[in-house]
Formats: structure tokens, C-alpha cells, sequence
């Protein structure tokens, strides 16, 4: 009775459901992520330190570590600026179809991994309108580091236009304006005045892009070519030690793959934390 | 003058960039579907093994939505309405889905359900199957949607504040009739745009299900996984006819959410 009391000071809330939304949502997070997502520590607990060690810096293993993260980050880089651009044209100009096109950002979200994966690489294959464009200079893309990034990119765009969006939108065109007045050029006003206010948005695109392209699997394996040591993709060299009951190694991979993801996470929350102290402070 | 050259230079440079990487792939998918006709077009997706998929899609498709929406209606109210240590750390920990790769979701399914996973003598015992089986792909796939309700919920039942909701309990009403006179009004939209992004991703998930499936056709191969299997046949046409199936779905979420995000704006926002 009396910690019932307490509960309820604690809570310091008339509205029921709290045992209840409470049970259910704990219940349901640890069911469906917490302790799948446990087992991986769980399967790792008979492997020694030094066999998952050798298992994440085997050497395969090592190269798709760099195809993964210097793809996902030059895609990221191309993201942010291009994100930046496109946030500033549909905020600030009025052009035709410009609401069709702010609707069609979101495709890469509402368009099947799968299906946009065989487009890419159909497209930028040497017999695709844009691959035989490139196949004449003598460039491959699809089945290469190139088409890898482009996948990436497609993948990435919504995250970095949808974060830095309503940060312009809410940006006020007076600093701006008095800052034209005082004589500045468009670039240094862009540098002094708009880039500050947008780069922790920018940052946060730039870091969900970056997480999601690691780990992005079915826009990206198409266009790889999967070949081991060039184009081979880390999610992928997870799902072949699957396919070879090699549970370990994927397992072992898989975690380091995890925490790199929280250390993303993590990163993201101490920006979105800042930002939000910019929105209160304005 | 100068200003305006600027202008139609960044909006070339922006619809050129969306051209390109998003028009364009849209298109590819559609003139390939079509390119040997009409009939195989038809042939294609009229396939026993892909009205099969088809139907699967749809059915873990419905169970996840539904799950989630339940799911994610309790944990916003319960992070919103009450206080709590620890609230921070349970939203972070509903969001872990979102940052992990969808290979990794399916693999936890495996090392929990699998061969060598701890529940499998369980699952043995009752008889079931759940890795490279349907319930695996149905896990899955609430794996990867998990956040999605629940994110679009707790921002905004956060703004709204929950006066109106003591004021009711106060006078006497229980939580579920405080939850559909008060709480639902306010938050129906942002509720189906929710429900709505859910829908999308595991209509078209392809990495966790791929993991779990087994691929074993007309059985647990799911429309995306069709088209993998198609592809990597050479079969190009028909990859891209089961495609468009997907493309048509992914257009009208597309029109859904535009609709709907302007009724969040206007009405909630």
C-alpha cells in the first residue's frame, strides 16, 4: 500500500494506464528487440576474445569494412550538399511542380529496397541509359565503388532534405536581409548567417544517411557485384558466413557492426539535444 | 538580375540531381516491365509463385501494422503521460531498429530461433517453425517497423501536454474512454502517417526478411524477394513487372502521405 503511495507521487499523474501502457511497452520492446538483440551477446559468450577478434579483422572481412564506410561516407558528403540545396529550393523558391518533387523526396522511404536496387543497377549498367553514357569515357559504375556510392545516395537523400528543412523554414529572413543591407555578399552570407543555423540538421542528416548506408542491404547489393576484396559490402559478408553456418564470425561482425550504429545513435541524440536548445533559446 | 541567375541555377542543379537519382530509376522500372508487352507483363505478375508472394507480403504486412500501432499507441502514452527515471533511455532503446542494419535484424531471429538458437528446443518441443518459416518473416518485419508509430506519437503528445487528460480522470472517466474522447482526436493524423511509413517499409522490406525467408518459393518468398530470385535469374522482365506491383504501392503511400502530412501541419502542428 504504501509503495503503491509512492508510486503514485512519483508518477504525479491522475491519468490511468500507467501499469498497463507501461507492462505493454516494456514487454513488447524486450520481445521483439531487446533480447533478440541480447542474443548476439549470448551466441558471443563461447567465443574467446582473440576468435572474434581474428573473425572481425579477418581479412575479407577488413575490405568490406573500407567499401562500406568510405562509399557511405563520400555518399553522405554528396548527400548533405545536394540535401542542403534541395532544402533551400523548396523553401525559399517557387518553381512548377515544386510540390510534386518536396512529395517525391520521400521515394527512397516508400520505394522496396529491392526494387530500387535492380533500377540503379539496371540504369547505371554498361547497356543503361546513364552506365553507357559513361560506359563511352570508359567509367563503370554499376558493379563497382561508383555504383555502390550512388546507391548510397539515392538511400541517404530523404534524411539529410528532411532534416535540414524545417530549420530553413523556421529560419528567419531578417538576419539575412540585414545582412544584405550591411553589404555582405550572398556567399558570406551564407557561410555567417544560414550555415551555422542549419549545420547541427545538416550534421544529423549527414549521420542517419551515414548509419543507414552502412548497414543498407537490398538497394545496395545489386549494384555492388559483391565482388570479395573490391565491391564486397559488410552487411553482405554477414549474410555469406550465415549462408555458411559460420555463426561466429557473423555474429562477431554483426556486433561490431551494432556498436558502431550506437555510437551513431548516440551522436545524433547529443545534437538533437543541442538543436532543440536552439529552438527553445529562439 | 544577378540574383535571379543564381536562383535558376540552384533549381536546375536541385530538379536535375532528383532527375537523375530518383525520376529516372522510377522510369527504368517501368519502361523494363513493359518492354516485351503488355501480355508477359500480365504473364508476369498473374505467376502462381508471385500471386503467392504477393499474398504473404500483404498478410505480414497487416499482422506488423497492427502490432505496431497497438505497440506504439501504449508506448507513447506511457512515456507522455506519466513521469518516470529512465524515460530517455526506453525512447533510445525503441529507436535501436532504426540504426541497426536489416541484416542484423534477421540474424538475431536466427540466433534466437534457429538451428543453433537458445529458444529452438521450445520451439521444437511445441512443434513450430519459425526460422525460414512465415512467423520468422512476420518477426522480421515488426523488427524493422518497430519505431515507426511510436515516433510519430511521442513528439506530439509531448507538445500537447496532458491537462485535458487529468481533467477528465479527475472527473471520472477511465483511461480508455480518456484515450479515444480526448487523446485520439488529437492525435488521428500523425497516428496514420505512422501507420502509414510502417506500411511502407514492411511492404518493401528486403534485408531482415531475406535473412529469415529461406527462400523457398511460393512459400516464404515475399514480393521483394521474388524479384531478387527473378533477377538474378536474367529474368529482367518479369523482375520488373513484380516490381511495378511495388512501385504502385510505394506511389500511392507516397500520395497518402502527402495528404496526410498536410493535416498533421494544419491541424496538429
Amino acid at each position: 500500500m504504501l509503495s503503491l503511495k509512492n508510486k503514485r507521487k512519483r508518477n504525479n499523474t491522475v491519468i490511468p494506464g500507467f501499469g498497463l501502457s507501461m507492462g505493454i511497452t516494456i514487454t513488447m520492446l524486450s520481445l521483439i528487440v531487446l533480447i533478440p538483440l541480447c542474443s548476439v551477446l549470448l551466441t558471443l559468450s563461447d567465443t574467446t576474445f582473440a576468435g572474434f577478434w581474428q573473425n572481425i579483422t579477418d581479412e575479407q572481412t577488413m575490405a568490406t569494412y573500407k567499401v562500406s564506410f568510405s562509399c557511405a561516407l563520400i555518399a553522405a558528403v554528396i548527400n548533405v550538399s545536394f540535401g542542403i540545396l534541395l532544402a533551400w529550393i523548396l523553401t525559399r523558391y517557387q518553381f512548377p511542380l515544386k510540390s510534386l518533387l518536396d512529395g517525391l523526396i520521400e521515394l527512397p522511404f516508400a520505394l522496396p529496397t529491392a526494387v530500387a536496387g535492380i533500377a540503379l543497377t539496371t540504369l547505371y549498367s554498361d547497356k543503361g541509359w546513364i552506365g553507357a553514357l559513361f560506359d563511352k569515357i570508359d567509367v563503370k559504375i554499376s558493379y563497382t565503388t561508383i555504383g555502390i556510392t550512388i546507391a548510397m545516395v539515392f538511400i541517404g537523400i530523404p534524411f539529410v532534405v528532411r532534416s535540414i528543412q524545417p530549420v530553413l523554414e523556421k529560419l528567419d529572413p531578417q538576419f539575412e536581409e540585414a545582412a544584405t543591407v550591411l553589404g555582405a555578399s550572398r556567399f558570406r552570407i551564407f557561410c555567417k548567417v544560414i550555415l551555422p543555423e542549419i549545420l547541427p540538421a545538416a550534421l544529423t542528416g549527414f549521420g542517419l544517411a551515414f548509419a543507414r548506408a552502412i548497414g543498407e542491404y537490398g538497394s545496395v547489393v545489386f549494384i555492388a557485384g559483391n565482388i570479395p576484396y573490391k565491391t564486397q559490402i559488410t552487411p553482405l559478408i554477414i549474410m555469406s558466413k550465415l549462408e555458411q553456418f559460420n555463426y561466429a564470425a557473423a555474429t562477431s561482425i554483426a556486433l561490431v557492426m551494432i556498436l558502431f550504429a550506437f555510437v551513431i545513435l548516440f551522436g545524433i541524440n547529443v545534437l538533437q539535444a543541442a538543436i532543440n536548445k536552439v529552438a527553445r533559446g529562439s | 538580375m544577378k540574383s535571379k541567375i543564381v536562383q535558376i541555377v540552384l533549381i536546375g542543379l536541385g530538379i536535375a540531381f532528383l532527375v537523375v537519382m530518383l525520376i529516372l530509376p522510377l522510369i527504368t522500372v517501368l519502361v523494363y516491365a513493359l518492354r516485351q508487352g503488355w501480355e508477359t507483363f500480365g504473364a508476369a505478375i498473374t505467376d502462381d509463385y508471385a500471386v503467392k508472394a504477393m499474398e504473404l507480403t500483404l498478410f505480414a504486412t497487416s499482422i506488423t501494422v497492427v502490432i505496431n500501432t497497438v505497440f506504439g499507441l501504449f508506448a507513447a502514452w506511457a512515456i507522455t503521460k506519466f513521469r518516470f527515471r529512465g524515460k530517455q533511455a526506453l525512447t533510445t532503446l525503441i529507436d535501436i531498429p532504426f540504426s541497426i542494419s536489416p541484416i542484423i535484424a534477421g540474424l538475431v531471429f536466427i540466433l534466437v530461433f534457429g538451428r543453433i538458437g537458445w529458444a529452438n528446443p521450445l520451439v521444437e518441443a511445441l512443434g513450430a517453425k519459425i526460422v525460414f518459416a512465415v512467423p520468422g518473416i512476420v518477426l522480421a518485419t515488426i523488427f524493422v517497423t518497430f519505431p515507426f508509430v511510436s515516433r510519430e506519437l511521442i513528439p506530439l503528445m509531448q507538445a500537447q501536454g496532458s491537462d485535458e487528460e487529468e481533467a477528465a480522470a479527475l472527473m471520472g472517466a477511465n483511461g480508455f474512454r480518456i484515450f479515444r474522447k480526448i487523446t485520439f482526436p488529437h492525435i488521428k493524423w500523425s497516428l496514420l502517417y505512422g501507420v502509414i511509413l510502417c506500411t511502407a517499409r514492411a511492404l518493401g522490406e528486403f534485408g531482415a526478411v531475406s535473412v529469415v525467408s529461406g527462400h523457398l518459393r511460393g512459400k516464404t518468398n515475399t514480393l521483394p524477394l521474388h524479384v531478387e530470385i527473378l533477377f538474378n535469374e536474367f529474368n529482367l522482365t518479369a523482375a520488373f513487372a513484380v516490381s511495378s506491383i511495388l512501385v504502385v504501392f510505394a506511389v500511392i503511400i507516397l500520395i497518402l502521405r502527402f495528404i496526410v502530412e498536410r493535416r498533421v501541419k494544419s491541424k496538429e502542428g
